[in-house]
């Protein structure tokens, strides 16, 4: 994990200034209500949710960090530590299932040495399961940052992997 | 491209015959799906179309338009040419020189890009299989219009239903003609809308506000993905009526994070409508003041249900609550609140502009107006498919979708996600609405259609299904918490030959007791698929039991891999692939898997060009 130091706040105290005039515009302040676009534009900006930053935000809203790690914890699209350059998802839909989305998981996991969830030690992939996509006519598919990659078989995994730096 | 703000409906009419003037200027159209289709290159195909047709000298008679989903999602990238009506699939940049030549200059259709049936070719769109058996009308501008253009929503008719409501109707007539029209919830629950807005409508308080559930989160469905992308304004205008009918001032869509075309969209289309003051203040020169804001969703399925859903819009963790009080008299920020599905609101213009008689029209007795389903899986043409309620599950897989490929059997349909259940072969001729479906064990649900052929064990399916509830469990009530987990990890035994005879009763008692004592719907629908599979494929449950076999092969444990005699080549592509060395041959020479050291992993099976790796 980072040390405060290094981190940039300027970023966040971006976030939080558009936040305050949107809502002044709304005739109210920043509030828990608003903690979930709060950390959605906070890892927007940093690529994840760097908690020195966090404790920054709680000090300017006085939203609680026990009830930012609460919401944290509970969606799955946030995260404390930084992810690769690139995020690997792969739809383990009902579709993709059917159409055999484990072995794309698998072929992935091998090339990579890494498990579900994992970083490569090169901060260079990030790899998630996720629920559906919503391509369900290109199953199995995975998505790589915004590309699709569909109609997918296990050999093509290595090729389209190396296609990323 | 902000048009001037409509103070009237004379305004609105003003508006709608400028821009029909612009669209007629354009002697033919090429419209080129740009959501979906963006996935097979559909990006590139658009620009070689606007290059060829402006370096041909074309470009001021025919217009190529970025429009939502044509709905056959099997031939992406599809391109549709108006007023010819030819449909063109699989087409790629390389095509377009022909289709200009052909079709915009000659009329004729370019036969090698269009579908084909029997030898014979389908050229026109509505004469594809595809379409011929469907009833498009809440999609019936999906894939007309550009999405991004409130012109051509407008040109279409687009807000003439808010004008028609706003200015000529009562709240309590909007709610009655909702009632009478029999629009039921598209979420999956059924429940009638017009009586929903009407709870709401008289609770008491000023401040009242309306939810656009587009939380889709059932693996296996897209059509309000569709919606939102492809024709985002009729989506808000069903929004401005149910805000009307029930008297909210705000309004949030609440959608999920891995749809970022639907997101776009439709934050355009809210940018657009409030520049032409059909959103905001005094809607039409109407005292109604209304405005929505959008949500994105941070990935939690549950946020589906609706007391989730709110909490997680107060920036809670999305967790339901126990209902009564409903929604309807506390929801956001404890007032009253109404929420309804993307595909409800979509419905929405349509009773309002056509009126309840003709709405109702189509449909069954119990279910009216027509379902949008996501057809996907083990499917011939897989996409959009939007049929009157009422049509059987084979109009929709064979009819529709073209049936099974490779010759495989039909084994069962999967209809409502992790919610709903397996429907086998037997109720091919099933009429679909809310009712029959839950007769049979499942639910009709939101519209996903998973098709499965024999290749597809039920046992792994049920196990799939679990383990996303028991993932997605949010943890708060103990029969869905530690239910679903005792339920994934019998499943998990019996898939990997360890299961014990008594396992299958055990998971449907299990079942019943998850089902009747959950808080919320995501508990008390996930033993569904347990109870479906059981209730319908027992054989299989037993045979993974007691004999250790799984009949479709796909269970790892209880398969093995072995590389036919009489096909394989020796061209040694298997024994590259394999990551653990089980395979050996010498070049051109049968090759043979070391079963004790094989993972099962397939590898090879999926780089075999001779498909002589076999499961057993």
């Amino acid at each position: 994990m980072s040390c405060a130091c290094e981190i940039d706040m300027s970023l966040a105290g971006g976030v939080l200034d558009s936040m305050e005039e949107k809502r002044r515009g709304e005739g109210r302040s920043v509030t828990t209500q608003d903690l979930i676009p709060l950390l959605q534009e906070v890892q927007a900006a940093y690529g994840y949710l760097p908690p020195p930053v966090l404790v920054w935000i709680s000090e300017q809203t006085g939203i609680p960090t026990s009830r930012m790690y609460g919401v944290i914890t509970f969606y799955s699209q946030f995260y404390l530590e930084p992810h690769g350059r690139h995020t690997i998802r792969c739809c383990q839909g009902t579709a993709c299932h059917v159409k055999g989305s484990k072995r794309i998981g698998e072929a992935i996991k091998q090339e990579l040495d890494i498990e579900e969830g994992g970083t490569t030690d090169d901060m260079r992939y990030t790899f998630e399961a996720v629920a559906c996509l919503g391509t369900c006519f290109l199953a199995p598919v995975i998505m790589i940052d915004n590309d699709y990659y569909g109609q997918l078989t296990s050999n093509k995994i290595p090729a389209i992997l190396a296609s990323y730096d | 491209m902000a048009h001037a703000k409509l103070t009237c409906p004379d305004d609105l009419a003003a508006f709608r015959g400028q821009a029909r003037e612009v669209l007629n200027a354009y002697r033919a159209r090429v419209l080129v799906c740009m959501t979906g289709c963006r996935a097979r290159g559909a990006v590139a195909l658009g620009q070689a179309f606007r290059a060829k047709l402006a370096g041909a000298g074309l470009d001021q008679e025919v217009a190529v338009v970025d429009v939502g989903c044509h709905g056959q999602c099997s031939r992406a990238p599809l391109v549709l040419i108006e007023p010819d009506e030819f449909l063109y699939g699989n087409v790629e940049p390389e095509d377009v020189d022909e289709i200009i030549e052909e079709t915009l200059r000659n009329g004729r259709p370019v036969e090698r890009l269009c579908a084909s049936e029997n030898g014979k070719v389908a050229a026109k769109r509505d004469d594809v299989a595809f379409y011929k058996h469907q009833s498009h009308q809440v999609l019936r501008h999906c894939g007309r219009i550009d999405p991004r253009r409130i012109e051509d929503t407008v040109a279409q008719g687009g807000y003439e239903a808010v004008a028609k409501a706003l200015c000529s109707m009562t709240p309590e007539e909007v709610i009655d003609e909702v009632r009478e029209a029999g629009l039921r919830g598209r979420g999956g629950a059924g429940f009638p809308t017009g009586i929903k807005w009407g709870f709401c409508r008289k609770a008491p308080g000023n401040e009242k506000y309306l939810i656009c559930n587009a939380d889709e989160g059932d693996p296996g469905a897209f059509m309000d993905r569709a919606l939102l992308e492809g024709t985002p304004h009729q989506v808000l205008e069903g929004m401005i009526i149910a805000a009307y009918a029930i008297g909210a001032g705000r309004g949030f869509i609440y959608v999920r994070a891995e749809y970022p075309i639907a997101v776009e969209h439709i934050g355009i289309a809210i940018e657009q409508a409030r520049a032409c003051g059909l959103l905001g203040e005094d809607i039409l020169g109407s005292d109604f003041c209304f405005d929505v804001e959008v949500r994105m969703g941070a990935g939690a399925f549950v946020c589906g249900e609706e007391t989730a859903l709110i909490a997680s819009l107060e920036g809670e963790r999305g967790m339901p609550r126990p209902r009564p009080p409903f929604p309807a008299n506390e929801g956001f920020l404890g007032k009253p609140t109404n929420i309804n599905n993307v595909e409800t609101f979509a419905n929405v213009p349509i009773i309002i502009a056509e009126g309840k008689e003709r709405y109702g029209a189509l449909g069954t007795e119990g279910s009216k107006g027509t379902k949008i389903f996501a057809l996907a899986g083990r499917v011939k043409d897989t996409g959009l498919v939007e049929v009157p309620m009422g049509a059987t599950f084979r109009e929709i897989v064979f009819d529709v979708g073209g049936g099974i490929p490779d010759g495989r059997e039909f084994k069962a349909a999967q209809t409502g996600g992790p919610s709903g259940g397996c429907v086998p072969a037997e109720f091919l001729d099933l009429p679909i609405d809310y009712d029959s479906v839950q007769k049979v064990g499942a639910i009709m649900g939101s519209g996903g259609l998973v098709v499965m052929d024999d290749r597809t064990c039920m046992v792994d399916m049920a196990r799939f299904f679990l383990e996303f509830t028991q993932d997605e469990s949010c943890g708060k009530c103990v029969p869905c918490r530690v239910g679903t987990r005792h339920m994934v990890d019998t499943l998990t035994r019996i898939c990997a030959g360890e299961g014990k005879p008594g396992d299958t009763d055990e998971l449907e008692r299990l079942a019943t007791v998850v089902k009747t004592g959950s808080l919320c719907g995501l508990g008390q629908t996930a033993p569904n698929p347990v109870l479906t599979t059981i209730r319908y494929f027992r054989d299989e449950y037993e045979a993974h039991v007691n004999e250790k076999r799984c009949p479709a092969g796909v269970c790892k444990n209880l398969i093995t891999y072995s590389i036919s005699e009489e096909t394989c080549k020796g061209c040694r592509l298997c024994k590259k692939a394999c990551k653990v060395d089980a395979i050996t041959g010498e070049k051109k020479q049968v090759h043979v898997i070391d079963t004790p050291k094989c993972i099962r992993c397939g590898l090879c099976m999926d780089v075999c060009p001779f498909k002589s790796v076999l499961v057993s």
